[in-house]
């Protein structure tokens, strides 16, 4: 009896626990959210109490373009992500079914790239771009988005080819499937659950990128994260329309990360958990 | 149909030293051929090489007239069946045994008609809805089979293909690939380390350790006319017995051996090339060494008695031997633990190995004793 009591305490207890977590992460967001339907006024009151208004997005949408932002997000991440899986299927293909004695150092040298600051590659970055005219282009920003994701992109394609059995390639090679056939029939069909966790990810991480895009692009190519930028500049701070922005530049992906959790933290634990 | 034939062939990784060299094999038109060996012993290794799964380092390979050396696998007319399987796990069985001949460019009915054919064969024509995983492991390793039957292959290969089943499904299995190869009579080619699959089912088997070949044979001369220790100590289950001893006497038709720390046993080998005083390890199969109290060769202490119904295994611990001597004993013969124990060796069911491991040649007077027991 005893026993089943201190059991159910200690699940109250953690249940309350992770709750707590859960709504101290996510309050900043929720905070946004409401702010987001208030008037500036009302925006500096902690009140939870208000009459919803439309008045920010409103001047949001008449003060600026969302649609156009909205199309660069969606045309750049959605480009960093085939691009990145382009580059990364290959790579990985050949590092997990063909790997010689530096396969292991290569990936821990590019993941390691990831530990510079971007800040410290800023400015001989700006001035190529600018040398080449890829300054304030879509297809500047999807090379270096590429860039930056594709140790990421390229260490968790890795990790699900190696969970698939190097015998069924060669029963295909066998078979007389071409490199491409055994890529296209097999591999990508077999690991196709992983490839769409790093495509979510790759898709996330990219719609999420403010620094590159804030330095890189103004008026042409400028995606949401820009557009968000743009409302915390020279007047001085609005809470009520920043939060509106923040929340049309978020809200897609997080519609979309919601939809897609389930797949999200399957890719993400997948090889770790056994 | 084809033979295959190596000529020496030799493998090696990198710069690092070979791990198989110099390998000579002729394997004839329908053959089953086994390969056999301790793990690491480069038997796998030499089959992916015929599979073109693995680089030749050097030597010639051919396969029926043509040289295979640098044929990449789908076109040296081979079909392998592996020991996980490796079946297409999103693809169904029907497809897992098209998918072969869809990437040759063959007609739809064409195809249709090996797939059926072969799943007849096989039994799991019922079956090629399903997916692999709905399968049971001996289901599964028929698909494989199976797979390889739909390209009609020159040479089939097998990568311990039993390895992952039950051991009453592997008897089974093993009567089905005997069958297999009565029906087909295409050559075969079976990795395995399991020496009694080898025997069952092998036309010939070849026996490696340590990237060399030590051994190629039938069933019968590796059991009887084994070329050194090593063949004998690995072909028969439980192992030769091995008795260390120094040659009394020697000529062309028996050799006179002095057992250390027991009698003087009489062999009847060709010991013309041994000299009085040189050390030689005597080999007796279990099954012919005999209880003999009344004029024993060799003692030992009985230290285990395993029953097995209509005879038992008795382990003697001996001081003539490096390992326990075992015994094989009919039915309603007993011997308690701890107990001395005499031995005797018939002369003609004895083998004499020198110094360095290799077997003296058995004279005539052996192959007429061991005729009538097979």
């Amino acid at each position: 009896m005893k026993r089943t009591a201190s059991r159910q305490l200690q699940y109250v207890l953690t249940t309350a626990l992770a709750w707590s977590l859960a709504l101290l992460i996510f309050f900043p967001i929720l905070w946004m959210m409401l702010t987001a339907f208030k008037t500036e006024s009302q925006a500096y009151q902690l009140s939870l109490f208000f009459m919803p208004t439309l008045e920010s997005f409103h001047e949001v949408f008449s003060r600026s373009d969302y649609v156009s932002f909205a199309a660069n997000s969606i045309a750049i991440s959605g480009g960093v992500t085939v691009l990145s899986l382009l580059i990364a299927i290959p790579a990985a293909y050949s590092m997990a079914f063909f790997p010689t004695n530096k396969t292991q150092k290569i990936l821990l040298w590019m993941m390691s790239t990831k530990m510079m600051p971007s800040v410290g590659v800023l400015l001989p970055v700006y001035l190529l771009w600018k040398n080449i005219g890829l300054l304030d282009t879509v297809s500047g920003l999807i090379i270096i988005y590429t860039l930056i994701n594709l140790p990421i992109a390229v260490w968790m394609t890795y990790t699900y080819f190696c969970e698939v059995p190097k015998e069924i390639l060669e029963a295909s090679r066998i078979d007389g499937a071409s490199t491409w056939q055994e890529v296209c029939y097999l591999l990508l069909p077999m690991s196709l659950p992983g490839l769409a966790s790093t495509a979510l990810l790759l898709l996330i991480l990219s719609w999420n990128e403010a620094f590159w895009s804030i330095n890189l692009s103004s008026a042409n190519a400028a995606p949401l994260t820009v557009f968000i930028a743009s409302y915390s500049s020279p007047e001085g701070l609005f809470w009520a329309k920043l939060s509106a922005a923040s929340l049309l530049a978020v809200a897609p992906i997080m519609v979309l990360g919601w939809l897609t959790q389930k797949q999200l933290v399957r890719g993400l634990t997948f090889g770790a958990v056994k | 149909m084809a033979s295959v034939t190596l000529r020496n062939i030799s493998k090696r990784y990198g710069d690092s030293p070979e791990v198989m060299r110099d390998i000579q094999l002729d394997i004839a038109d329908g053959e089953f051929v086994v390969f056999v060996g301790p793990s690491g012993c480069g038997k796998s290794t030499l089959l992916r090489m015929i599979a073109g799964l693995e680089d030749i380092s050097g030597g010639d390979m051919y396969i029926g007239d043509e040289r295979v050396n640098d044929i990449p696998p789908a076109k040296r007319g081979i079909a392998m069946v592996f020991q996980s399987y490796a079946l297409y796990p999103h693809m169904s069985l029907y497809d897992n045994m098209a998918f072969g001949l869809k990437l040759a460019g063959k007609s739809k009915p064409e195809i249709d008609a090996a797939v059926q054919k072969a799943a007849k064969i096989l039994h799991i024509d019922h079956l090629l809805d399903r997916k692999p995983k709905a399968l049971s492991g001996g289901q599964r390793q028929r698909v494989a089979i199976g797979r390889a039957i739909t390209r009609e292959p020159k040479v089939f290969l097998f990568d311990e293909p039993l390895s992952n089943l039950d051991a009453a499904l592997r008897v089974k299995m093993r009567l089905e690939f005997s069958r297999l190869h009565q029906d087909l009579k295409t050559t075969m080619i079976y990795v395995t380390h399991d020496q009694v699959e080898a025997m069952t089912l092998a036309d010939k088997i070849v026996v490696l350790s340590a990237g060399r070949v030590e051994q190629v044979g039938s069933p019968q001369t590796l059991y009887h006319h084994p070329a050194n220790r090593f063949v004998a100590g690995f072909i028969g289950s439980p192992k030769m017995n091995f008795i260390d001893g120094v040659v009394v006497s020697a000529n062309a038709q028996h050799v006179t051996v002095q057992i250390s720390h027991g009698g003087v046993q009489t062999v009847c080998v060709d010991g013309s090339t041994l000299q009085p005083g040189s050390k030689v390890t005597l080999g007796v199969r279990p099954e012919y060494l005999r209880r003999d109290d009344s004029q024993p060769t060799v003692h030992g202490r009985v230290s285990t008695v395993e029953s097995l119904g209509d005879f038992s295994y008795l382990y003697a611990e001996s001081d003539s031997a490096s390992e326990p001597l075992i015994c094989r004993m009919p039915d309603g013969e007993h011997a308690a633990n701890g107990s001395l124990a005499g031995f005797s060796i018939p002369p003609h069911h004895c083998h004499l190995f020198r110094e360095d491991g290799l077997a003296l040649p058995r004279t005539q007077a052996i192959t007429q004793a061991v005729a009538p027991a097979h």
